[in-house]
């Protein structure tokens, strides 16, 4: 489910300053190799705990269409979170088509569902926008999922890889020690870092992070905000407060606002998605620690539900550990390939 | 999200019991609701195929079939099976005669481990203990600050030694510490680790066998979905843990997790974490989260939320004044303020038992920016305007409505429906049967809207 930095990020006018496909610099005919030991290492990760299911499918599970076929299918999904109303679809459309004869054959059934899955999750994953300058980055969630991990991972991304000019916004000011983590995490980009007391208040971090890439010319501010559970109307207000000091100061800020979702999240992630969207218009969503065995079959949901994609994954807790979004690899994960 | 499942079972069990005698057929229909409505709370697929066999089987012995009521029959049924796979044993923490008492958490990233040390440390020290931590989390950045920065808090030693040396030698390390300095309680944090991981989940295993914890806690987020069995399947293996802390049910999470995780394991859940805040950790209560799988409502939590916000001679002043409608505006804004500090109206609603269908339509009108400009309008009036709204008049109106940045028909919606409100609390303090749909109808929120039928207020709508 991995995807290819280079169509990763909308730099605009931008050259990538160093690496220009986005793999990290080192001997040239290093690069493929290095590059296919990461994704087998991912997809290593990912099968960890493969699913009799897809063994099954690979054995030959479409090879006689009944209703125990589609149940069996129904099974795979639900247990990867994908959620009863988006199965019901997926498998009823695959029944469907199937019937009408559109495709034949264990094989291309197999297919079909694949590119089904795929579509459903966003055929062609939204690129992250940085065409402005500075480009302002919001990560929203409820806690833990991974917010300050991720504006760490990304900022090492822009920062190293492709040599753009980072301001990380420590604008959690309320987590114990959420800005000495996201400190240690800047240091490790080798990027700047803007940060208030404990207590402090969030807009304005963001306010001057801004106002700081605009006198240094940097390239992008990552903003990282304090976790909050979607139904407290109160810190969703705050949020939104947020938000639009971000806007006061730059008009075209926030450029980007991602939600992480955690991959082991179920149903609930739904209501994430929702409610962050109506209150800060998310813009996509990032799906963490798709490492463990949980398959973030809720991002389907939340694609087709709400139009929202994923647009990157995390994999691990190390700084190379975040990827691009690539759908048809995880259709084929979802079904425990 | 929020009634789907309280609305299918109430859907399907009330037309089983509009139509008397049943057939197997009929029971296996129900069972398919029920199976559905258990997924959509997260539960894990197995453990519901398995749950509702077993009600099916409890359904049919129990003479359903022929049972004069037999909805109410497979209602029980569920409800019995779901209360005994969620209860058992009321589980406590085991405190060691001899200190110190050594409690080890565990769990994925960001289930809140960390968190809950704090809390249990608050806890006990409340409890007039003497309560030490250990930093065992090395790995994730920080992680030994936020520890230490609970224990300032909270008035707890922490022992800790940065991140370079190995966890389990510095747990060994704190435990001897602890024993020197005579704490009572050792409570060990560990970095967030995925079950699969197979060094880190030697590691605790490591740590365990050298620290000898009386009590392993697992800790999980209530927003787990279908993986949570695999979760604690394996950290069963790893480091036999004795009970589970279940975190964030301050949100609006189903927690099924906690049923699938307590059916393969049958590990009692013995704290309920309701909020980031360190006092927000509570007595676990399995009968109130049977309910919230099943869509009951958690009135008992509703109450105790209400209770921890509202001072309690207030409420009771609240009490009388509504009962006896000299209830002001100035009251309701008061009221509305503290109602707010909840949680949204529609968390709060959505723990309303009962009207899952009403509560569920509620949700979707229910727009807490109404309630702004509900707030607002009544801001904009003067302290006599808000004691007897009746003084209102066409130029107190429209002066209103320009101060509140509203309409004049927002506010005159606002008067009619607080006169309404007043006349439904009447008929409450009466005795007299709460009609849903009066309650609806005086819905304040409604009101802020200025007219017309209420709708999704140029936000996003649900999409099908
Ligand atoms: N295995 C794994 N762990 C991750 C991943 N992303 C984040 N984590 C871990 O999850 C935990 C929570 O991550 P944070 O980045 O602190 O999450 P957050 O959303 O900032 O949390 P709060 O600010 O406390 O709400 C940490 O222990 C991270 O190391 C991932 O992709 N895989
Ligand atoms: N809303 C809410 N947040 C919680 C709860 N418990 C922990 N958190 C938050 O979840 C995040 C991760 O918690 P932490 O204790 O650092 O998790 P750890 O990684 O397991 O040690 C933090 O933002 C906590 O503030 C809870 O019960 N409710
Ligand atoms: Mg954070
Ligand atoms: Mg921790």
């Amino acid at each position: 489910m991995a995807g290819e930095w280079a169509e990763a990020f909308d730099l605009g006018w931008r050259e990538p300053r160093d690496a220009p496909d986005g793999e990290p610099q080192g001997d040239p005919s290093d690069r493929g190799e290095r590059r296919r030991g990461r994704l087998k290492r991912l997809r290593d990760s990912l099968a960890r705990s493969r699913s009799a299911l897809g063994a099954e499918l690979r054995s030959g599970l479409f090879e006689t269409l009944d209703a125990a076929t589609w149940e069996r299918l129904e099974e795979a999904l639900i247990m990867a979170d994908v959620g009863a109303p988006t199965t019901a679809d997926v498998v009823g459309r695959l029944e469907i088509e199937a019937e009408s004869g559109a495709f034949s054959g264990a094989g291309a059934t197999r297919a079909r569902l694949v590119e089904l899955l795929a579509e459903i999750a966003g055929s062609k994953p939204a690129k992250i926008d940085l065409r402005d300058s500075p480009s302002v980055l919001l990560m929203v969630g409820v806690n833990g999922t991974g917010k300050t991990t991720t504006t760490g991972k990304l900022a090492y991304r822009l920062q190293r890889e492709l040599g753009l000019e980072v301001i990380v916004a420590a604008a959690d000011t309320y987590r114990a020690a959420a800005v000495e983590q996201l400190q240690t995490w800047s240091e490790r980009a080798g990027c700047q870092i803007i940060r208030a007391e404990t207590g402090g208040d969030a807009g304005a971090v963001v306010f001057d992070a801004i106002a700081a890439a605009q006198s240094r010319a940097a390239d992008v501010v990552l903003c990282d905000t304090a976790g909050r559970l979607h139904n407290r109307a109160d810190l969703m207000k705050e949020l939104e407060k947020v938000r639009n000091v971000a806007r006061r100061r730059l008009p075209s800020a926030p450029h980007e606002v991602l939600i992480t979702i955690d991959a082991t999240t179920g149903q609930n992630g739904l209501r994430q998605a929702k409610l962050f969207a109506e209150a800060v218009d998310v813009s996509g969503v990032v799906l963490t620690k798709l490492d463990g065995t949980a398959k973030g079959g809720i991002a389907l949901a939340i694609a087709r539900e709400l139009g929202i994609g994923v647009k990157l994954i995390g994999v691990g807790e190390g700084i190379e550990d975040l990827r691009p979004f690539e759908p048809r690899e995880y259709a084929e994960a979802l079904l425990g390939e | 999200m929020f009634d789907q499942l309280s609305e299918r079972l109430q859907g399907t069990l009330a037309e089983l019991r509009s139509r008397g005698k049943l057939s197997e057929a009929d029971i296996d229909k129900a069972m398919r609701e029920v199976r559905l409505a258990l997924l959509e709370a997260d539960v894990n697929f197995k453990v519901v195929k398995a749950f509702t066999a077993d009600v099916k089987a409890r359904a049919i012995g129990g003479g359903v079939l022929e049972a004069l009521n037999p909805g109410q029959q497979v209602v029980k049924a569920v409800n019995q099976a779901l209360t005994e796979l969620m209860g058992g044993s009321g589980a406590d923490l085991v405190i060691s005669p001899r200190a110190p008492t050594v409690i080890l958490m565990a769990g994925l990233q960001g289930s809140g481990k960390t968190t809950a040390c704090g809390k249990l440390a608050k806890t006990l020290i409340a409890d007039g203990k003497s309560v030490a931590m250990a930093a065992c989390d090395t790995q994730r950045p920080a992680a030994v600050e936020q520890l230490q920065l609970l224990g300032q808090q909270v008035g707890a030693t922490v022992y800790s030694q940065g991140t370079e040396r190995d966890p389990v030698e510095i747990a060994e390390w704190a435990l001897g510490q602890a024993r020197a300095e005579t704490q009572d309680v050792l409570i060990v944090d560990t970095a967030g680790r995925l079950h699969v991981d197979a060094d880190l989940m030697a590691q605790l295993s490591e740590i365990k066998r050298r620290t000898k914890p009386h009590n392993v806690l697992l800790v999980v987020d209530a927003m787990t979905g279908q993986d949570a069995v695999n979760v604690a399947e394996q950290f069963a293996e790893a480091a036999d843990f004795d009970a589970i802390v279940m975190t964030k049910l301050d949100g609006d999470a189903r927690g099924g997790a906690a049923l699938s995780i307590k059916a393969v394991t049958g590990k009692p859940i013995v704290y309920a974490s309701v909020g980031e805040k360190l006092d927000a950790l509570e007595r676990f209560h399995p009968d109130r989260m049977a309910g919230r799988i099943l869509g009951m409502g958690d009135v008992l939590s509703l109450i105790e939320k209400a209770e921890a916000e509202f001072d309690e001679a207030d409420a009771e002043e609240m009490q009388r004044k509504m009962m006896t409608a000299q209830f002001t505006l100035e009251d309701f804004l008061k009221q509305l303020k503290q109602v707010r500090k909840m949680g949204s109206l529609s968390s709060i609603l959505g723990m309303m038992p009962g009207m899952g269908k009403q509560i569920k339509e509620m949700q979707n009108q229910v727009d807490d920016r109404d309630l702004d400009r509900v707030e607002a309008i009544i801001l904009s009036m003067t302290p006599a305007e808000r004691f007897d709204p009746s003084i209102i008049n066409g130029t107190r109106r429209r002066r209103i409505a320009a101060g509140s940045g509203t309409t004049i028909q927002a506010v005159k919606q606002l008067l009619t429906q607080f006169e309404q409100m007043r006349k439904m609390f009447k008929q409450l303090a009466s005795g007299r049967q709460l009609d849903p749909r009066a309650l609806m109808q005086s819905q304040v929120g409604r009101a802020g809207r200025g007219g017309g039928r209420p709708s999704g207020g140029g936000r996003a709508r649900r999409r099908r």
